[in-house]
């Protein structure tokens, strides 16, 4: 039954593969992800000030505001390069996981 | 035949609702009276279409599978959008320009907060979601438990926070269409309700995932073309439209500092967590997820609905400080003509008005009606997560224990969508005074609480067992609802006591930890042979949910 296809599946050293390069880029983006968030919500909560300085002398723009805008970015970017190689690399890791499964099977 | 004879009286229903809309002037929002045609011709145009939808889709609705997830068929891109508009609420246009109006900076660290969980959601959650669910969330939190309980307390907190959220909406939906269509704001109710249960219960997921990408979209483009004509008006240049903004507003410079919203540290921290781990335990937004073919589609919707949403806060954002400019220095903008004074229909107008400024007669009916769809869309996808929380997981799974028949399971589930367009429409009448953000920011702090600590164990932590999960779940809903009940917002401004009991507004930070360490000591002191067996049954539930093999399929359209 299904049960015994997991258990293939469990063993095959492919599976400890995908599962650990998986987790340590998913758990990397996070990390970073959560750390600029949470770094950026101290800072709004400690020194707010900092936020209000202007990039450069004379410009409109705030230091808060760029660094926002940066982070829009660079988190959509960040799920990009994950979608990417998880629907790519990790998939076919994947697919290969589960027909050497039902190789065995028959 | 007799879906034909009922898809009729629903609307003539509408048609009379119509009629009223053509009313005559009503609470001294006459000026408005020019503009309301384009307004209802554009919002019937999108009845129509939608209702058309619905007809479409209620031929295809025949499984359970095809009414929850719309057969599981809908492609990355699709779901993308819809959960974009299932996402971006009138709250989010209209509350959101509000509060970069009023306090600028502050607006766009909320937006920020509102975006973050989205990469989370992704990273951690997506996949996970997609291999091992079907039709809720309750699926992956009872896979491998005791499915009668957990799944009770699951389907009691999905409904506690689809509740809350209803209300937001509906008292929005009302508010909105008084000030647009002069139209009673209980008739207005009335219609919202009437609407929604048609969408919900003759289209299921299908009509309700179309009627969210049709409104995603006309969102999304009507919002851009305010912010194009508005911004325009300052050549495209930050620049002078900060300068210009800082200039006017009643801030000064301290337009672009974090202010007063976020005035102490545990505030701004709660806010924080609530807002970003609320959006991954919203049950209308968890649902979505099982609406894919696989993981890798899954993968995608995030790619795509955090894409629209970064795009449009950031337009939100522009829109805004325009504001401060082209609405709060126009007087016809002000009762009495006074600038400075009240805003004609409350500060959540800002959005409107500033359509109005930049487009006309035309661009204000079309915002309008997007607004209104915006409402309708969102009431939707929550009154489907609502229902199937007491059709597949209360009726099908804890009273019937699997036994219910698919077309029973349905059955239950239209009757749960008609209770709770009533619910919604009670709701929305006896709220009408609440303050929109603050019912969203409950919604969010609950589903963060309630929701989200058990799903993310059950997924992650193979030692939660029965019992740990029942305390996590009941321990964060409770301690996050009477946090809000004793904080100022309740204890003091609604029930009318002297003191606040619990200092602060929001809850996150306090009953997250809550729910996590009930979750972990419950778990950790279960000794029964029921939980050694949960434990061990982790083993297969993680290999499914690292593969997806085992994992819904999508049904054949």
């Amino acid at each position: 039954m299904s049960s015994a296809m997991y258990e293939r599946m469990r063993v095959n050293p492919k599976f400890q593969e995908l599962v650990s390069r998986r987790g340590r880029f998913a758990w990397t983006l996070a990390f970073v992800v959560l750390a600029m968030f949470y770094g950026f919500v101290m800072v709004v909560a400690f020194n707010p000030a900092a936020l209000g300085q202007p990039v450069a002398e004379g410009s409109m723009l705030t230091v808060g505001v760029a660094v926002e805008l940066f982070m829009f970015i660079f988190f959509w970017t960040l799920t990009a390069v994950y979608v990417k190689r998880a629907n790519s690399e990790f998939d076919a890791l994947t697919q290969e996981i589960v027909k050497e499964a039902w190789k065995e099977n028959k | 035949m007799r879906r034909l004879t009922q898809l009729g009286t629903a609307l003539g229903l509408l048609a009379v609702a119509a009629l009223a809309f053509a009313g005559g002037p009503l609470e001294g929002v006459t000026e408005k009276q020019a503009t309301n045609w384009h307004a209802i011709i554009m919002f019937c145009l999108f009845v129509c279409m939608t209702m058309g939808i619905t007809y479409w889709a209620s031929s295809r609705t025949k499984s359970t599978a095809d009414f929850y997830t719309a057969g599981g068929g809908i492609t990355g891109f699709q779901n993308g959008l819809a959960i974009a508009g299932d996402y971006m609420s009138a709250a989010t246009l209209l509350g959101l320009t509000a509060m970069v109006y009023g306090k600028g900076y502050d607006g766009y660290i909320y937006m920020l907060a509102f975006f973050a969980g989205w990469p989370i959601i992704l990273f951690l959650m997506a996949e996970r979601l997609r291999n091992l669910g079907k039709f809720t969330f309750s699926d992956i939190t009872a896979y491998r438990l005791d499915q009668g309980k957990v799944r009770t307390m699951a389907a009691i907190s999905s409904l506690v926070v689809v509740c809350f959220y209803l209300i937001a909406q509906m008292v929005g939906a009302g508010q909105l269409i008084k000030l647009l269509f002069g139209l009673e704001y209980n008739v207005a109710i009335f219609a919202v309700g009437i609407l929604m249960m048609v969408y919900v219960t003759f289209g299921g997921m299908v009509a309700t995932t179309w009627v969210q990408i049709i409104k995603a979209c006309m969102l999304l483009s009507g919002g851009t073309l305010v912010m194009f004509l508005a911004f325009s008006q300052f050549g495209f240049s930050f620049q002078t439209l900060l300068e210009k903004a800082t200039a006017v507003h009643a801030l000064g410079p301290k337009l672009m500092y974090p202010g007063s919203l976020l005035a102490d540290p545990v505030t701004a921290i709660s806010l924080g967590l609530g807002l970003m781990f609320g959006t991954a335990g919203l049950p209308h937004i968890l649902m979505r997820f099982f609406t894919v073919t696989d993981a890798k589609e899954a993968r995608k919707s995030v790619l795509y609905a955090s894409g629209f949403v970064a795009y449009f806060f950031n337009v939100i954002f522009i829109m805004g400080l325009c504001g401060i400019i082209i609405v709060g220095q126009n007087p016809e903008f002000f009762e009495g003509g006074v600038v400075g004074g009240k805003i004609i229909g409350g500060g959540n107008m800002v959005a409107m008005h500033l359509s109005k400024a930049v487009g006309g007669d035309m661009l204000l009916g079309f915002l309008a009606a997007v607004a209104f769809a915006t409402i309708l869309a969102v009431v939707s996808g929550l009154a489907l997560a609502g229902a199937s929380a007491i059709s597949h997981d209360l009726y099908a799974r804890v009273i019937k224990k699997g036994t219910a028949s698919e077309a029973s399971e349905i059955r239950v589930s239209k009757i749960a969508t008609i209770c709770l367009g009533f619910v919604a429409i009670i709701l929305g009448i006896l709220f009408e005074k609440q303050n929109i953000a603050f019912m969203v920011g409950l919604a969010f702090g609950v589903a963060a609480a309630a929701n989200f600590p058990v799903l993310i164990l059950s997924m992650y932590w193979r030692g939660l067992t029965t019992r740990g999960a029942l305390f996590g779940g009941y321990g964060g809903l409770v301690s996050a609802v009477l946090f809000v009940l004793f904080s100022k917002s309740v204890w003091v401004d609604v029930l009318g006591n002297p003191a606040a009991l619990f200092p602060y507004t929001q809850p996150a930070l306090f009953a997250m930890p809550i729910a996590f360490i009930f979750a972990y000591i419950f778990s950790k002191t279960d000794s029964s042979v029921r939980a050694g067996k949960e434990i061990e049954a982790f083993e297969d539930q993680y290999v499914r949910a690292q593969t997806g093999y085992g994992a819904a399929s999508a049904s054949n359209h």
